[in-house]
This record gives structure tokens, C-alpha cells and sequence, in this order.
């Protein structure tokens, strides 16, 4: 059988890939070492036409499944790797069949658990990012897609103003449903708490969790948090006909989670006097898309909150409250926002992402200006924080050389003798 | 461990008119290992996932024990689906591994490890509890895996096809470890699969599913000796069951030309002139010119001993399948297993002749099973 690839656009760099070799024994020099997190199945990087992307070898008809799955996700604007190419009918060299390869997009300055573990942690990493996988699970239930398989191992997290946001990185045991069954989500929901614990756990046993709690009462945490933002989003809500300003409330209040309402059911008893509220589409990335709009970044959701009340302050500081929104965003992009993104010299660019690099000099601003006890100019505060700060961090585009995990299951039973 | 009672229970999915399981009824023993099976869209899944919780019950009733669940969350069941996808973790060792999730249910540390012990000697885990995951072979690892599954102890083990991501070879070999880690264990478990070779070897009884309709459910052996029905008839048995539409005569039915004999008491609620006549193809003998059913051979299989044939028989209308949408299916050969030594060639025309007591007669309209 030839070599067989399903792919949107298929890139022919694709085809000088060691497709013959088990992806285990290929040769380090196409190799990226990227961290990952725990995984059954072999998972490689690879560089490919200036690009990166993540190789895991696994049997055809689930590889074809899940590049699927995945491009539905995307299509309905869930946070998940790109799919890229599945590539089946791989035989080795003695002709030998291989199983086939599901190539997804390396997400780009995103971070496995593990990786963030592995370096020196400010208190309470372990509960954003939980709160992080919170939002993508609440996400993926809106939109009927039913995981199977939370965890933190599945997850990749990119930094977001000192938060973090999540992205789905495994859907081999997912599906896709018009709308989830309340059971169907607290079993996702009890997978997760199952999972973070066990993950947790580990770190702990591997002595790589300080102080970070008891793991079962963290790992509780997806499902409160959970809980809440479900709540929120989705509850019905009845007040007198007199309370009309809680319907503006609670779009207040979505949005301030970072959602948009497309749509709230409003009705009305009998007589009138008493109102029901209900969201029945809601939409996240609230301040991100308005940050787009405005200024044509796009950054992940605190990010653009935080680039927002920047520019809001911006734009009092100028006395500008009565120009057109638009114009004052142009202005602080270029005035603000971009000398120092460019301040960043190039061999440090690859540290942070450039929203978050301007949410840490903000940070730091702040920082300074309390020290000093008066406002520091902002080009102090980035000189200072590129000459002090920014050198001593990772390189997070593509973190090298961090313990990576592989615990490949191989079959049930298949050294024979010792089972039952 | 506890028995289990599917009493009635449907599932409409919304937007759907028809239910994807209709009033369905099993009951399935303490300590059973039940299999339910049927083609894709039969509504096995859908039926599991009503115990599980995880589907809505929208008409009838569950029971797990003398407990309705129907209403039940997932969690308050106390079933296990088995082999998601558990990972292992590296830094902590097999017995940590196997026993943290009772540590997040609030277990005894004592009970945990009593449970452990147990389901490692039950697993040939015993040796390795104090290692690391990385120190196991993969079959060990699996076994571990498994054990995440066994200490907790549930009432009822559910399996959604769990074996579809190995290669044959492991899953033959797979599924009978499957079968007799459950039978040491003793836990009622519900089994989904599409392959009714793992469910007639796996089985303690087997439900057969067609369009959310139960046809059968059974004990292997009965199903195949006496299938209620042509879908199950053409289902089960592999290479599948032969099935001719044939005229009723006196005395019997008309097979090529001459009268196969078939007393009375099978044909005489049979609500046409011509029934359905299903004939296994090892129960089938080589007989002379005009004796029985006249088949083109078009394929020998030869297997050593045995051979199959695959033909056309000219003289006899095979019973048409149809799909879901009533559309017919591509007509099935004529299928017949012969001495291995002296096989017919092909091309050749053989005449074959159902053995004494071997035929299954089924009527024409309903598809029902005629007499016993
Ligand atoms: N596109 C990607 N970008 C960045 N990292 C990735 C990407 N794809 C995979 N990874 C990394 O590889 C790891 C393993 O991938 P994945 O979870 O898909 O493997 P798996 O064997 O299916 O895992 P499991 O055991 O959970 O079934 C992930 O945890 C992640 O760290
Ligand atoms: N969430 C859903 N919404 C609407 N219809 C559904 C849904 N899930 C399943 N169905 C339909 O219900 C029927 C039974 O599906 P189910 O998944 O139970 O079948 P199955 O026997 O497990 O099939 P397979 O072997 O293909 O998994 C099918 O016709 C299917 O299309
Ligand atoms: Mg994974
Ligand atoms: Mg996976």
C-alpha cells in the first residue's frame, strides 16, 4: 500500500518526513524537543517548513476520527490544536505495515502542566490553571462536545495576563452531540476530578509539587468552578417585573466572565409581573473579539481585557472620552502598545508571547511606581524590565529540554503467560 | 455485585420520531457477563450509556439491584466504564496507581490497600505493587490499568467496545482474558460490540439489537441452534446461515425439484405459500444430480479438513436483505462447508441437501421463527 495522506492542504514537505521508520526511532535531526505531557502513544515534534508540528503515531481509523473531531472544533471556534495531516498506509522498511500518524499544529507558546511544574512556580498555579480547564470545559459542554478524557495531561495552557487560558489537545475519546445529557457532563466532569488528582499526585510523588495543597481538594476545584460558571451562564432567572435593570445585570455579568450573549430568552408570567431571564446562546472571547475589532490584535481573552482597560485609561489620560473609539485604538496601539512590544530585542522573542510581555510591563510598572512611590514612565519600566526580567525567563515559543513523559499501554494482555 | 433489569426503557433522542431504543427489556443476573450486539445504528451504545447515566431514560425504567437508577447521576450508580483511557503515572508506583481514585472517594488507607491486594492477585500484580509503571511490561501496564477499574468495586462493569483500537491478533487474544478475568471476579458486566464472533465467544448470554428493537436474547448455543428470527438467523453464525425463499408443498417444502420434508406442525401458521427456509452451511451434504438444491460454485475456501463453497443457487430465491432505508442489500452467496479432501472445483454445479432436522423455517412476511 502507498502512502496515503488526508490533509486540507497538503504540504509535499510532509512526504520527506521518515515515514518508514517507527516514529520512536526517528532521527533527532527532524525532531524539536518540545515538552509534552503524559501519552499513551508515541508523540513526537517535528520542523517542517518553518513550522512546527506535533506527530502522534496511533491506529488509522481513530487517527482519521480524531482529525475530524478536531476540525469540527475548530469550525464551532473552540479553543484546539490544529489538525494537520493524517498519514496512513506507512510501511517499514521490510515492508511491514506501521500505524498511521495524526499531525496536528504545535500550538505555539503553549505550555504542558508538567513544563510549567518544572519551573519555579508563583503559589496557586495548580488552581488557575485548573480555573483555566474550567472555561474549556464549560466551552466544549455548551457546544455539545462530550470529552471523555479531561485532564490536565490533555490540556495545553498558554499564559493570559497572569492567568492562563486552555486549549484542548486530545479528542480521541470525544463526540460531538446536538446537546449534552446532565449525566453526560457530570461524567466528564468526574473524569477531570479523577484525572487532575491522579496528575497531581504524581507531581507530588515526584517531588515537583511544593506546597500547593492536598491534590484531592485541589482536583475538587474543576467541579466548583465549573459549577459556577455553568451556573452563570445557563441559569434560568425570575425577578418582579419591577427588577427590569437585572437583565442588563447579568449580560454585565456574563461579560465581565468574558462572554457575549447572542441570545436571552425573556418571558413574563400570566400577568405580567413577574420576568424570566435565560441565556440561551452564549459566546466567549467577549473582550477579545472587541480587541480585534479595535486594534486587529488577538490575544486570548485576559490578555485582551487587560489591553482593554489599558487603552480605556489611555484614552482618559488624553481626554479623548468623546473622539471615536476606533481612532483613540489606533493611536494607543501605536503610541503604547507597540513601542514596547518592540522594545523586545530579538534573541527575546521568543520568551513570551508580545501581549504578555506588555502585561508584564505593565506589571512591573506598577511594581517600580510603588517602590519608587511615584508614577514610573512607561519607557523606564520597559527598559527596566527587558535589562532584568525578561532574560531570565524560559523560552516559551518552544521550551526545551523539560522531563517528558511517554507510558505507552500496549495492549491488554500481550505478554500472555502472566495474565489471567 | 447486583442483578439488572432494563424494564421497558426507551430512548428518543430530540429531534428524532423514532426512538433509538424501544421499550427494551433484559434481565441480566448477579454475576452475568452479557453481550449486546447488532449492526451499526442498533441502539447498543445508546442502551449502555441509559445504565451508565449518561443518557436520559425517557420512557420505562433501570434497575441495578432493587434500586431504580433510573434517575440516578452517573456517580451514584455505582457502575465502572472500563478502559477509557486511563494513564499511568510515573512517579508513583503500582499500587498507588491502582488505588489513588479510592483515596479521592474518602477510603481507608487500610481498605485501599486491602482492595489493591486483592485485585493484584487476582491481576499476577502481586510482585510488582511497590514499582514504577515504567519498570512493567505493556501488558502489565494494562493489567494496572485495569485494576484502576477492578478496586472500586462496582456493581455492574460496562464495556462499549473496548477492544477497537487493537489489531485482530490482539484482540482475539484479548477478549478471552477479558472473559475470564470476569468470570474469576464474578461482576455483573454489559458488554457493546459489533462483532457477533466476540460476542457469541464472550457471552454468558448475548442480546441481539436491530433498529432499537431487542430480537433475542439468549445463551449462545440457543441462539444459534434457534434463532427467533431471520435477522437473527442471518446475523449470527460465521460464514452466515443460508436462507432460500421456498414454496410449501404438500408434505413439505419444494427444494430444486424435489420435496424436502417438513411436518405440518412447522408450516401451518405460516401466513403464505412460501416461507423462509434457513440452512447453516455445515448442515449441508453433497448429494446426487436432482436431489437437492442446484448451486453454481463460484468460490472454494479451502481451510484443510474442511473446505466452503461459495456459489449461486440457481434454482432457489436467496431471501433478500434489505438496509435501514428498506433498500435491498447485495444478494448474499450460497454458502455450504464441504469435506476439505475432495473439494468441488470452480464453475462446477454441486446439488446440497440440508441435513435431517437442520432447518430453521421462518415466515415470509413477519420473519418470525416457525414451530421449534
Ligand atoms: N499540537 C500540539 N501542540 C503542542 N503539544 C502537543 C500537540 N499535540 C500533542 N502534544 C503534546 O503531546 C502530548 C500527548 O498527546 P496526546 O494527549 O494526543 O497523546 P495520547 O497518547 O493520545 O494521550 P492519552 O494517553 O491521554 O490518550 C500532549 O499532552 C501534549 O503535551
Ligand atoms: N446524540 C444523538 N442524537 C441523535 N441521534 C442519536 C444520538 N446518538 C445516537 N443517535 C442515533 O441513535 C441510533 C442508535 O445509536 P447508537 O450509538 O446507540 O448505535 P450503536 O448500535 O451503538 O451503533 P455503532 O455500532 O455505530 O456505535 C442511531 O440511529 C444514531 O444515529
Ligand atoms: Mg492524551
Ligand atoms: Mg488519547
Amino acid at each position: 500500500m502507498a502512502l496515503e495522506i488526508t490533509a486540507v492542504r497538503p504540504d509535499p514537505a510532509l512526504l520527506d518526513l521518515p515515514w518508514a521508520l517507527p516514529l520512536e526511532h526517528w532521527p533527532e535531526e527532524v525532531l524539536a524537543a518540545l515538552p509534552r505531557g503524559i501519552s499513551r502513544h508515541v508523540v513526537r515534534f517535528v520542523r517542517l517548513s518553518h513550522r512546527v508540528l506535533a506527530v502522534k503515531e496511533i491506529k488509522g481509523d481513530i487517527a482519521v476520527r480524531e482529525y475530524h473531531l478536531l476540525r469540527n472544533l475548530g469550525r464551532l471556534d473552540l479553543p484546539c490544536v490544529e489538525p494537520f495531516a493524517v498519514v496512513r498506509g506507512r510501511l517499514d522498511r521490510a515492508g511491514e505495515p506501521l500505524d498511521a500518524c495524526l499531525v496536528t499544529r504545535h500550538l505555539q507558546f503553549s505550555l504542558p502542566y508538567r513544563a510549567l511544574f518544572s519551573q519555579t512556580l508563583r503559589p496557586g498555579t495548580a488552581k488557575r490553571l485548573i480555573d483555566a480547564l474550567a472555561v474549556l470545559l464549560v466551552r466544549l459542554h455548551l457546544a455539545g462536545f462530550w470529552w471523555g478524557d479531561v485532564s490536565l495531561s490533555n490540556t495545553l495552557f498558554r499564559r493570559d495576563a497572569g492567568a492562563f487560558s486552555a486549549y484542548l489537545v486530545d479528542a480521541e475519546t470525544g463526540e460531538l452531540h446536538q446537546r449534552l445529557t446532565d449525566g453526560q457532563r457530570e461524567h466528564d466532569l468526574d473524569i477531570a476530578r479523577v484525572n487532575i488528582a491522579g496528575e497531581l499526585m504524581d507531581l507530588e510523588a515526584g517531588g515537583l509539587l511544593e506546597d500547593s495543597g492536598d491534590p484531592v481538594e485541589t482536583s475538587n476545584r474543576i467541579v466548583t468552578r465549573y459549577g459556577e460558571l455553568w451556573e452563570e451562564l445557563t441559569a434560568l432567572e425570575r425577578f418582579e417585573g419591577g427588577d427590569r435593570w437585572r437583565v442588563d445585570a447579568r449580560i454585565r455579568r456574563l461579560n465581565e466572565l468574558g462572554f457575549d450573549v447572542g441570545e436571552l430568552a425573556i418571558s413574563t408570567d400570566l400577568d405580567g409581573t413577574q420576568i424570566q431571564i435565560q441565556p440561551k446562546v452564549v459566546d466567549a472571547g467577549h473582550h477579545s473579539r472587541r480587541l480585534l475589532r479595535l486594534t486587529g490584535l488577538d490575544v486570548e481573552e485576559n490578555q485582551a481585557r487587560r489591553l482593554l482597560n489599558d487603552l480605556d485609561s489611555y484614552r482618559a489620560s488624553q481626554d479623548r472620552q468623546n473622539d471615536d473609539e476606533e481612532l483613540v485604538a489606533h493611536d494607543w496601539l501605536t503610541s503604547v502598545y507597540e513601542p514596547v512590544t518592540r522594545a523586545v530585542p530579538r534573541e527575546l522573542h521568543g520568551k513570551l508571547e508580545p501581549a504578555e510581555v506588555f502585561h508584564e510591563v505593565l506589571e512591573h510598572r506598577w511594581y517600580l511606581s510603588e517602590r519608587a512611590g511615584h508614577d514610573v514612565p512607561i519607557e523606564d519600566a520597559i527598559a527596566d524590565y527587558v535589562r532584568t526580567v525578561l532574560p531570565g525567563k524560559p523560552d516559551e515559543a518552544a521550551v526545551l529540554g523539560v522531563d517528558t513523559v511517554e507510558m505507552p499501554v500496549v495492549a491488554m494482555f500481550p505478554d500472555g503467560g502472566a495474565g489471567p | 455485585m447486583a442483578t439488572v433489569k432494563f424494564d421497558e426503557a426507551s430512548r428518543i433522542y430530540p429531534g428524532n420520531d423514532k426512538p433509538s431504543v424501544d421499550r427494551l427489556n433484559i434481565d441480566i443476573a448477579d454475576g452475568e457477563f452479557l453481550v449486546l450486539v447488532g449492526p451499526s445504528g442498533c441502539g447498543k451504545s445508546t442502551s449502555l450509556r441509559m445504565l451508565a447515566g449518561l443518557e436520559e431514560v425517557n420512557d420505562g425504567k433501570i434497575w441495578i439491584g432493587d434500586r431504580d437508577v433510573t434517575n440516578l447521576s452517573p456517580k451514584d450508580r455505582d457502575v465502572a466504564m472500563v478502559f477509557q483511557n486511563y494513564a499511568l503515572y510515573p512517579h508513583m508506583t503500582v499500587a498507588d496507581n491502582m488505588g489513588f481514585a479510592l483515596k479521592i472517594a474518602g477510603v481507608e488507607k487500610s481498605e485501599i490497600r486491602k482492595r489493591v491486594e486483592e485485585a493484584a492477585k487476582i491481576l499476577d500484580l502481586e510482585p510488582y505493587l511497590e514499582r514504577k509503571p515504567k519498570a512493567l511490561s505493556g501488558g502489565q501496564r494494562q493489567r494496572v490499568a485495569m485494576g484502576r477499574a477492578i478496586v472500586r468495586s462496582p456493581q455492574v462493569f460496562l464495556m462499549d467496545e473496548p477492544l477497537s483500537n487493537l489489531d485482530a491478533k490482539l484482540r482475539v487474544q484479548t477478549r478471552t482474558q477479558i472473559a475470564s478475568l470476569q468470570r474469576r471476579l464474578g461482576v455483573t458486566t454489559v458488554y457493546v460490540t459489533h462483532d457477533q464472533i466476540e460476542a457469541m465467544t464472550m457471552g454468558d448470554r448475548v442480546a441481539v439489537l436491530k433498529d432499537g428493537i431487542l430480537q433475542q436474547c439468549d445463551t449462545p448455543r440457543h441462539m444459534y441452534d434457534r434463532p427467533n428470527n431471520v435477522f437473527v438467523a442471518g446475523f449470527i453464525g460465521s460464514p452466515a446461515m443460508n436462507l432460500l425463499e421456498v414454496k410449501v408443498v404438500d408434505g413439505g417444502v419444494r427444494l430444486g425439484n424435489g420435496t424436502y420434508p417438513v411436518g405440518r406442525d412447522h408450516l401451518k401458521e405460516a401466513s403464505g405459500d412460501s416461507v423462509t427456509m434457513g440452512v447453516r452451511p455445515e448442515d449441508l451434504t453433497l448429494t446426487s444430480a436432482g436431489q437437492g438444491i442446484p448451486v453454481v460454485v463460484d468460490v472454494v475456501e479451502e481451510l484443510g479438513a474442511d473446505a466452503y463453497i461459495y456459489g449461486t443457487a440457481s434454482d432457489a430465491k436467496q431471501h433478500q436483505d434489505v438496509d435501514e432505508s428498506g433498500a435491498d442489500l447485495p444478494e448474499r452467496p450460497f454458502i455450504a462447508r464441504v469435506d476439505g479432501r475432495r473439494p468441488p472445483q470452480k464453475g462446477e454445479t454441486v446439488y446440497l441437501a440440508p441435513k435431517e432436522g437442520h432447518v430453521h423455517m421462518f415466515d415470509s412476511e413477519s420473519g418470525k421463527r416457525l414451530g421449534d
